[in-house]
Order: structure tokens, then sequence, then C-alpha cells
């Protein structure tokens, strides 16, 4: 048996549309077999891990907080990704963005003002945008793979992160335990709905989200980013240069994936901690690929990935087996929508056996 | 033994595994496939070869399992690259975060339990040569494996007809089909070489460099490997040089720890990483030598015409 593709003339808008949802379908197929493996009831693990958190207004709360650093992150990522440079180095600019926003909180403790907020959430921008540069200055001008660099900075980052909490900018009353001191009131960004913990985050994502949309679909820039990430060559002709939109695409996630750092610490940790992520910046490389590089999509895909890291919790205390099954459903779905996506393009054959092949004896 | 030595020695096993998981993504990319998911292989061959060697007793039988869990493992990859051409960067992400998260979660159980080191084979009269000897001839399976790997693989791309065919695939995979070499036959022997070799390179991790299963405990040797092969230009021996400069540079930090010099132990930590990217663009800010090493068509989907 072999399988085969056939070019589709056209993009298949049907399956542009139902590619993610066969993806998700098939990552909960088997996602329900390793339930089994594990001697659980597949139906129950599976309602505990993505219905159940969604009927509590406490745990839709959570769901937005989860979301908003994978939709922020995402949607930069989408715009790199688009333009084909492949930054998967977010979460070690989410962990800059974090610290350079919590310069403000940490250092200039003392300084209490409504100025303080918008301060820490450009300082933030700002961290993760110049992380992000290396691996941007060293592509467009060094020829680096900017996959490697952008990488290894993660590593970098995290260690920094891990003296700075464990050596300078230690709580000095706090029985030395590896954190900062928390937060002041001013410096903790504000809940969104009276009903519960969402911070503004979410809102910041959702902005993001919409405007990254309106810039790919209504402006040229978008246009600059689509035709020099298809062919460079062709942008080279309509005079977009490939330098700069490394540097502006590398910027600009960076910016994102730090803004999506200091919402996070500020509205939801409200210090610094050794780890201040459970992977986002890498499970926003899922989210960006879940809704098909579109900003819109990512912000749904996003809300799915935020309940898989919810429905993983869930099923740690509901069937008492550990957290791990959460990265597994996360690299299940990135395969099956990599898969997926092959139909948007391609026809697929299956060939059973083959009329051409002439040494065959069934083919005489 | 001299203090020498005694580094020398812990030199090679934290460059053992670097050179493995490098010769095999070589392979990989000489026949035009860039794989990502080098981490992900490596930890679920640590992983696979851990459960193996408790469940038997034998690390042989571990290093068996984590062969061949890499090389299944990088089936996926190929599956996808190859038959469905999704795309490579993408594909081998997925790839290191399932194998990231498989492997935690199949070897949670043993956690904790103390492993069996592989014994070293000692060669009866060359391990008496002073100094040499030690270094050389008193290592265990996978160093001698390691070595004889890359002798294989530079004879086998330089010297032999089939290595030829890869590489004419590598490099022009259009021209290749013409020639009538099954392109994608070709691609899905050197994925899965590639997944077989990380695959060992995590086996040495949980039986050699740290008998025992630790979550996360490639800590980037993948990233570190394919860093490799772009440092040695795709030519088999450079990658020994590259392997065994890395894994100086992460002892040498280890050293330093321990002496207690005056600068933060984080700092030291961060070396390996900042290395390897202090190399790339050594490797690579000349445009020119970079695009006549690369093999064209690295990276870049095939689908035959019919």
């Amino acid at each position: 048996m072999r399988i085969e593709l056939e070019r589709r003339a056209d993009v298949s808008k049907l399956f542009s549309i139902l590619s993610p949802f066969i993806a998700l379908g098939l990552t909960l197929f088997f996602g329900g077999i390793m339930f089994m493996m594990l001697g659980k009831d597949p139906f129950s693990a599976l309602y505990s891990f993505f219905i159940e958190p969604l009927t509590e207004v406490w745990s839709l709360h959570e769901l937005a907080i989860k979301a908003a650093p994978l939709i922020l992150i995402a949607v930069g990522l989408s715009v790199c990704y688009r333009s084909n440079n492949w930054n998967i180095g977010a979460e070690g600019q989410f962990i800059m963005g974090a610290i350079a926003g919590s310069i403000l909180p940490v250092v200039f403790y003392e300084w209490q003002s409504p100025l303080v907020l918008p301060l820490m959430m450009l300082l933030g921008m700002l961290g993760g945008a110049l992380f992000a540069g290396i691996p941007a200055f060293l592509k467009a001008h060094l020829n680096t793979n900017e996959i490697l660099t952008s990488l290894m900075l993660v590593y970098v980052a995290q260690l920094f992160l891990d003296w700075l909490v464990r050596g300078p900018w230690r709580n000095p009353g706090g029985m030395n335990f590896p954190e900062t001191r928390t937060f002041d009131a001013t410096a903790v960004l504000p809940e969104m709905f009276a009903s519960g913990r969402a911070h503004w985050g979410f809102g910041f994502a959702i902005l993001a989200a919409i405007l990254i949309w309106f810039m790919m679909r209504y402006t040229l820039k978008g246009f600059e980013i689509t035709v020099l990430g298809q062919s460079q060559r062709a942008g080279r002709f309509a005079g977009f240069s490939s330098r700069k939109m490394i540097w502006f695409s590398m910027l600009l996630s960076g910016a994102l994936a730090g803004l999506a750092g200091i919402a996070e610490v500020s509205g939801a940790i409200q210090q610094l901690r050794p780890v201040i992520s459970p992977g986002y910046g890498f499970t926003a490389i899922i989210v960006a690929f879940l809704g098909r590089l579109n900003p819109l999509g990512i912000v749904v895909s996003g809300l799915v990935l935020a309940l898989t890291y919810l429905g993983g919790e869930a099923v740690q205390v509901s069937l008492q087996i550990s957290d791990k099954p959460i990265r597994v459903f996360q690299g299940l779905l990135l395969f099956f929508v990599l898969s997926c996506d092959t139909l948007i393009h391609y026809k697929i054959r299956m060939i059973w056996y083959d009329l051409n092949d002439t040494t065959g004896e069934g083919a005489r | 033994m001299g203090m020498f030595e005694a580094i020398l020695l812990t030199v090679i096993t934290a460059a053992t595994p670097l050179v493995l998981a490098a010769i095999g993504e070589l392979v990989t990319e000489r026949s035009g496939v860039l794989n990502l998911g080098v981490e992900g292989m490596i930890i679920m061959g640590a992983a696979c070869a851990f459960i193996a060697t408790q469940l038997t007793g034998s690390p042989y039988v571990g290093i068996l399992a984590g062969i061949a869990s890499g090389a299944i493992f990088s089936l996926l990859f190929g599956f996808l690259t190859l038959t469905l051409v999704a795309n490579q960067v993408a594909t081998g992400l997925a790839l290191t975060i399932l194998g990231l998260g498989v492997s935690s979660m199949i070897a949670e159980p043993y956690l904790g339990q103390s492993g069996i080191k592989l014994p070293q084979i000692v060669f009866p009269v060359l391990s008496d040569i002073p100094f040499l000897g030690a270094v050389l001839f008193k290592q265990d399976l996978i160093f001698y494996l390691s070595i004889a790997l890359v002798a294989g693989v530079n004879w086998f791309l330089f010297k032999s007809r089939a290595g030829l065919k890869l590489r004419s695939v590598g490099d022009s995979h259009a021209s290749a089909h013409a020639l009538g070499i099954n392109v994608i036959r070709t691609r899905y022997l050197a994925v899965m070489f590639g997944g077989a070799c990380a695959g060992l390179a995590g086996a040495q991790l949980s039986l050699v460099y740290t008998p025992q299963w630790a979550e996360n405990m490639s800590a980037g040797r993948g990233w570190i490997a394919l860093a490799l092969v772009v440092f040695a230009s795709w030519r088999p021996w450079r990658i020994v040089a590259g392997g065994y400069l890395f894994g100086a540079v992460s002892i040498s930090q280890l050293y330093a720890q321990a002496s207690g010099v005056g600068i933060p132990s984080q700092f030291l930590s961060a070396l390996p990483y900042l290395a390897t990217i202090i190399v790339l663009i050594l490797i690579s800010h000349n445009r020119r030598t970079t695009l006549i090493n690369t093999p064209a068509s690295l990276g870049k989907s095939f689908v035959p015409d019919r």
C-alpha cells in the first residue's frame, strides 16, 4: 500500500475550516485511548479534562488567565511564521519581558503612582523586543540561523531569572525563599470583571489579535509579510526588504511575548519566582498553528490550549493521575494539525496495489 | 590516574551524546531533511533505554531499546514531512514537544530509581598504554560505537554509491528523481538513521552519563547537536571536533562551579548555550561558504510529479 498526494487546483476552503476540527477530534480520540491505557474510564477522563473546567465561573476566569499569554505570544509568532522567520524562543522573550517590567515594582518599589503600571507594560514589551532583537540582528546581519539562536537564548533567560531571584532581587524579608518581594497594589494589573480573577492581560490579548488581524488583512505591511514569506524573490521584485522584515517580525513577536510575560507576572503571580511559565512560549507555537496562523483563529485555539492546562490540573485531582498527559495532548494536537493541513492543498489517495507495476504478476 | 586523564574522561562522556545525535542528524540533513525533533528523539531514547534496562537488568537491551525507540519515533516525523509534506520546521518542533511529554509520562514510575551503569569494555593490551590507554581503550560500548559511526558515515557518504545517491537527493531532489533515485525512500531511511543515532545518544545519557531517569534530562543537547551539524559544515569528522569542544566547555563550567570561582553558577551554566551561539555566528557569517556547504534542498518538501 502507498499514499499518493495530488495537488488541488485551488486551496480547499472546506478543509481550511475543517482541518483544525478534524485535528481536535483525532486528538480527543487518541487521548481517550491514552486514558484507557492508563486504566481510567476514557469518557469521564475526557469530560473532566475538557468539559468540567467550562462549567464554573471561577474556572472560566482561570481559562482567560491561561489563554492570555498563549494568545499574545501566538499572535506575534504568526507574523514571524508567515514571513518565514522561525522565532521559537518566545519562552525566553516572555521571561525577559517579565524581568524588565518588574524593575519598577522590585527595584523602585517605593515609587507608587498610577504611571507605574503603564510603564511596566512598556518596559515588558521593550525587554521582550530587545531579547528577540538578538536573534534578529544575528540573522539579518550575520546570517545566523534564528531557530537555534532564539532557542539557545531561552536557556540563558531562564538561568538569568534564576540568578536574579536567588541573588540580587531576592526578597529581603522573605525567609530566604527564592522569590522577589510581592508587587505593590499599584503595580498589579487589575481584574477585568468583578466576578473573578481574570486580569487585563486577556484584554490585551484580544486587542492584539484584532490589531494584527487588521494589519494582515487590510494593510500593505500585511501583504508584504505574506509575499516575503511565500517567496523572497517575489518580495524583492516588489521592493520589499527581507532584512527589514526579519527585524519587524522578530521585534513585534518579542514585544508581544514580553507583554505577555509582564502581564502574567503583574496580573497572576505578583512577584518573580525561578519559574514563571509552564512553557507558554512553546505551547504558543501549537496555538499559532492550530489557529492556522490567523490572529482570530488564534484566539480560539489559545482558549483550547488553555483548556488543556486547566483540564490537566482537573484530572490530577479527580483521577489521581499526574500532569504529564497535558504535554502529550499538546504534542499530539500539533501533530494532527500539521497532518490535517495537508488536506487543504492536496488530495490524498490510498493506493492498495499498483497498476503500473510491470514487474509484479498482478499487473499482467 | 592523573587529574588530566580524569578531566579528559568526563569530557568524552559529555561529548559522546552530542557526537552521536549530531552524526545522525548530519545524515538526515545530507538527504535534504531538517529534523528539529532531535531533542525529542534523544529524550525518548533515554526514557526507553532506562525502562528496558530496569525491566531486563541488562543495559545492552537498554541500548537496543534506545536505538529502536529513536528510529520508530522518527518515523512519525518522516510520515508527516515526507508522505504528507508537512512543514519540516513545525513538525520537528512537534516531535520535540511530543517526545518530552511522552517520555515524562512513560518513565514517571521510574523516577528516582538508581539505574545500571553500562560496563566498560577493556581492551587487554592497548589499555595498558600510558595515558591514552585509559582514555581510549577503557570505555563503554557506546563510546566505541560513536567513533565507529562517524568513520562509517564518512565512508558511506563519500566513498559508497548509496552515499553519493543520498547526497544527490539532498542537493537536488528533482534531478535525483529524474535519474530514477527514489527520493522519498532515501529520505525515510536517512530520517530513521538520524532517529536511531539520537536514540542511542539518549541511551548514553540514561545509562552512562547519569545512570538514572530525570525529566528533561536531555537539557537542550538535541539543539546543541543541531548547531554542531552547522558547525561541522555537514562533514562527519568535524562533528567529533565540535562535539569534544562543546563537551569541554560544559565540563569546564562544572569544574569552575565546583572550585567556587566568584562567578554565579547560573552564568557558568549558561556558557554552553552562549558558546553555541558564538560558534554559530563564526561559522555562518560568511554567506558564500554557508551556501556552498549547506545541502541545497535542505528543508524543502518533495512531491513527485506524475
